[in-house]
């Protein structure tokens, strides 16, 4: 069942990715260059909507959180070992699989290479474990937590600043 | 403003919209259903499929592994998810016409020429890479990007800027500031 409702999921992503055109190594690259915004006005629509959903269920007692861990070496080293690597590859995870279906065939090196990375920080955990793992763990923490405020407070601000940011991009023509 | 399976583009506000009310709608059933939430994301399926393939070659050296253990290898939902995005972009393409054969994409061939091997090479470097990066980092832009921001997670929105100053920075340097 649990696969099942994953690939029904999927495909529905996979195929809004198709159509707002994220999916293609020159809109990620475009980004990259701060000449398109195209990704960036689908992923802030995606997490402004889903923001609200998230906590109006939340509120409700309907669904649970699931939060990573604040590990900031990790996420700092991770993050931008991440930029290099997407900056080069012009896919990331998600967006790789559903490029080599519209036919980018160079997809799939970059998939390989995913697979490889994969494996090698299989062998590099005990040692990461030790290190950028363990250095600066908040553990599973919320902006509304930190700040002490209901995330209504957190979340309209977010808005305003995504409209700002829409009406500019629109403005600029990117 | 088309909005058809048949025009071969959405307006991205609109369809990055409609993923929003997609990833709410899937944690909601999948706690109904399996009463697990279910937030969207893709990179811990690599570490899966991976550890499959070298289940394959030494099935020890993989029971062995702390990580291994750790994410449990599996074909699980995630895993469902990412075969589904390729399914979904794939039908999505195809009813659209807007499937394009590409072997070296042009911003790559200004800088690197057309050579289709040297774009395999860079390909596959940057993306073991930006995959021992997620790992690392807990997440790519589906898990930290999306699901982390959506429940306005620290880890997310930190996770989101240092992706995206090493990729501005990275881009500036590998293709120019104009990309030409």
């Amino acid at each position: 069942m649990e696969q099942v409702i994953g690939l029904v999921t999927g495909l529905l992503f996979g195929f809004l990715l198709q159509k707002g055109e994220v999916l293609r190594f020159e809109r990620q690259i475009g980004f990259m260059l701060l000449k398109d915004m195209t990704i960036i006005k689908f992923m802030m629509s995606a997490v402004l909507v889903g923001m609200v959903g998230i906590y109006a269920c939340h509120a409700t007692g309907l669904i649970n959180l699931s939060v990573k861990a604040t590990n900031i070496a990790a996420i700092v080293v991770g993050g931008l070992m991440f930029g290099i690597g997407w900056a080069i590859a012009g896919y990331c995870p998600g967006t790789s699989v559903g490029a080599l279906a519209e036919g980018r065939f160079h997809a799939i090196w970059a998939i390989l290479g995913m697979l490889t990375g994969a494996a090698l920080y299989a062998e590099a955990y005990p040692v990461m474990q030790q290190t950028l793992l363990a250095w600066g763990n908040f553990g599973k923490i919320t902006l509304p937590q930190v700040l002490g405020l209901s995330p209504w407070f957190v979340i309209i601000p977010f808005i305003l600043v995504g409209l700002g940011l829409f009406a500019w991009f629109e403005k600029k023509g990117i | 403003m088309t909005f058809s399976p048949f025009s071969a583009r959405w307006n991205p506000y609109l369809a990055g919209a409609l993923v929003g009310i997609l990833a709410v709608l899937s944690v909601v059933l999948t706690t109904l259903i399996i009463d697990k939430p279910k937030y969207l994301g893709a990179s811990t399926t690599f570490v899966r499929a991976s550890g499959l393939m070298e289940q394959v070659v030494s099935s020890d050296h993989v029971a062995e592994n702390a990580y291994f253990q750790k994410t449990k290898i599996k074909i699980d939902w995630q895993m469902m998810f990412v075969v589904g995005i390729f399914g979904g972009a794939l039908l999505a393409s195809q009813l659209g016409r807007s499937a394009k054969l590409e072997s070296v994409p042009p911003i790559w061939s200004k800088r690197f020429g057309p050579n289709p091997v040297v774009r395999a090479v860079g390909a596959f470097i940057g993306g073991a890479i930006l995959l021992f990066g997620a790992r690392l980092a807990g997440g790519c832009p589906s898990g930290h990007g999306l699901s982390g921001n959506m429940q306005l997670a620290v880890s997310g929105l930190l996770a989101l800027v240092f992706f995206m100053a090493g990729a501005i920075l990275a881009a500036r340097l590998i293709y120019g500031k104009g990309g030409e």
